[in-house]
């Protein structure tokens, strides 16, 4: 993505971009949460940045490191201009609720019921945000950071140690 | 155990006791070359499942050599990589509509034992799910490995430890 794009970017969004970054594989921004619908709808419309593709969505549970716990991730990739972008929004713990942006890109569907499923992140609006890898019964998110790593919740009776080498 | 072995010991007798004996033997005998399998293959370890099936190492050769993709028509249930626990209901029921008599291999250290999968998805060993006959280890074992297995289960049903399941505890009491 060329310097002029980035400063176009920039410019349009000064208010509600938080930060910006130039990582190794692509440009970064931090926007505010309020602002993120108007600006993926920026990044997929504008005639110079053409954002076709939204390659993923994810977070990150930044628990006990910093303020603001989590971090919802957007990956864009242009088709026709071939460049990435990558999007960030940070939520606090005790309101962890973002638009959904399948209005714009409706691939986003399931991305955001397997972070809601994964992390416990609420997509607003989102038209069908129930689990989408694990089952209705589970309780929690399990990669958030303060999920025991082995806390299984099993749906069928587990068979004791004992009987195990025995038939029933 | 061979044809003339088997027939070398075989006296038929009035007696019921030793005729169901060797009535158990000679079936005991076909059964050992005629598993029925289904595999139950959910991860990695069914491409080297293939691989044993395939023409190289020939696992028609143990007169396993139908896979049934109907529980209904199989002895042998291979469980073929990682079980998860959105799966184990599905596994339950897939053994449960099984016929006796039957078997089950667990193929590979994800279905043995979980593996290295120690987190909240995965069971951490299918036989807290369902009765196991034998474990193969290795990630994935080598076609060496599950003829071994395969033979051993063999051994297993040639010994008689299936007799349970054709008289059940009636005939012991």
């Amino acid at each position: 993505m060329n310097r002029e794009v980035i400063e176009k970017i920039r410019g349009s969004f000064s208010s509600e971009i938080i930060s910006f970054y130039e990582d190794r594989d692509m440009p970064e921004f931090i926007v505010k949460r309020d602002a993120l619908l108007r600006f993926v709808k920026f990044l997929k419309e504008e005639s110079d940045i053409k954002m076709e593709q939204l390659t993923d969505i994810t977070a990150v549970d930044w628990y006990k490191k910093k303020e603001e716990r989590f971090e919802v991730v957007y990956h864009f990739y242009s088709y026709s201009l071939n460049h990435r972008l990558r999007v960030k929004v940070n939520l606090r713990e005790d309101d962890v609720k973002i638009p959904s942006i399948t209005d714009i890109f409706k691939g986003a569907n399931w991305f955001e019921r397997e972070c809601y499923d994964m992390y416990g992140i609420i997509f607003l609006n989102h038209p069908d945000l129930r689990r989408i890898l694990l089952y209705p019964e589970f309780v929690g998110h399990p990669l958030r950071k303060d999920y025991p790593i082995d806390r299984r919740q099993p749906l069928v009776k587990l068979r004791r140690t004992e009987e195990r080498r025995e038939r029933p | 155990m061979g044809e003339e072995e088997l027939l070398k010991g075989a006296v038929i007798t009035s007696r019921l006791d030793e005729s169901i004996k060797f009535f158990d033997k000679v079936l005991n005998w076909a059964r050992k070359y005629s598993l029925f399998q289904y595999p139950f293959a959910t991860a990695c370890c069914a491409m080297e499942y293939m691989t044993t099936m395939g023409p190289r190492y020939d696992l028609g050769r143990f007169g396993a050599e139908v896979p049934r993709f109907s529980p209904r028509q199989s002895d042998l249930l291979w469980v073929v990589g990682t079980v998860s626990h959105k799966l184990a209901p599905v596994l339950l029921r897939v053994y449960e509509q099984m016929c006796e008599p039957k078997w089950v291999i667990s193929y590979g250290v994800c279905a043995s034992s979980g593996g290295f999968y120690n987190n909240y998805a995965t069971v951490q060993g299918i036989d807290s799910v369902i009765p196991v006959d034998v474990y193969i280890p290795g990630c994935p074992p080598r076609p060496e490995q599950v003829l071994d297995a395969l033979m051993l289960l063999q051994k297993k049903i040639d010994s008689g430890e299936a007799k349970w399941r054709l008289s059940g505890k009636k005939r012991d009491e």
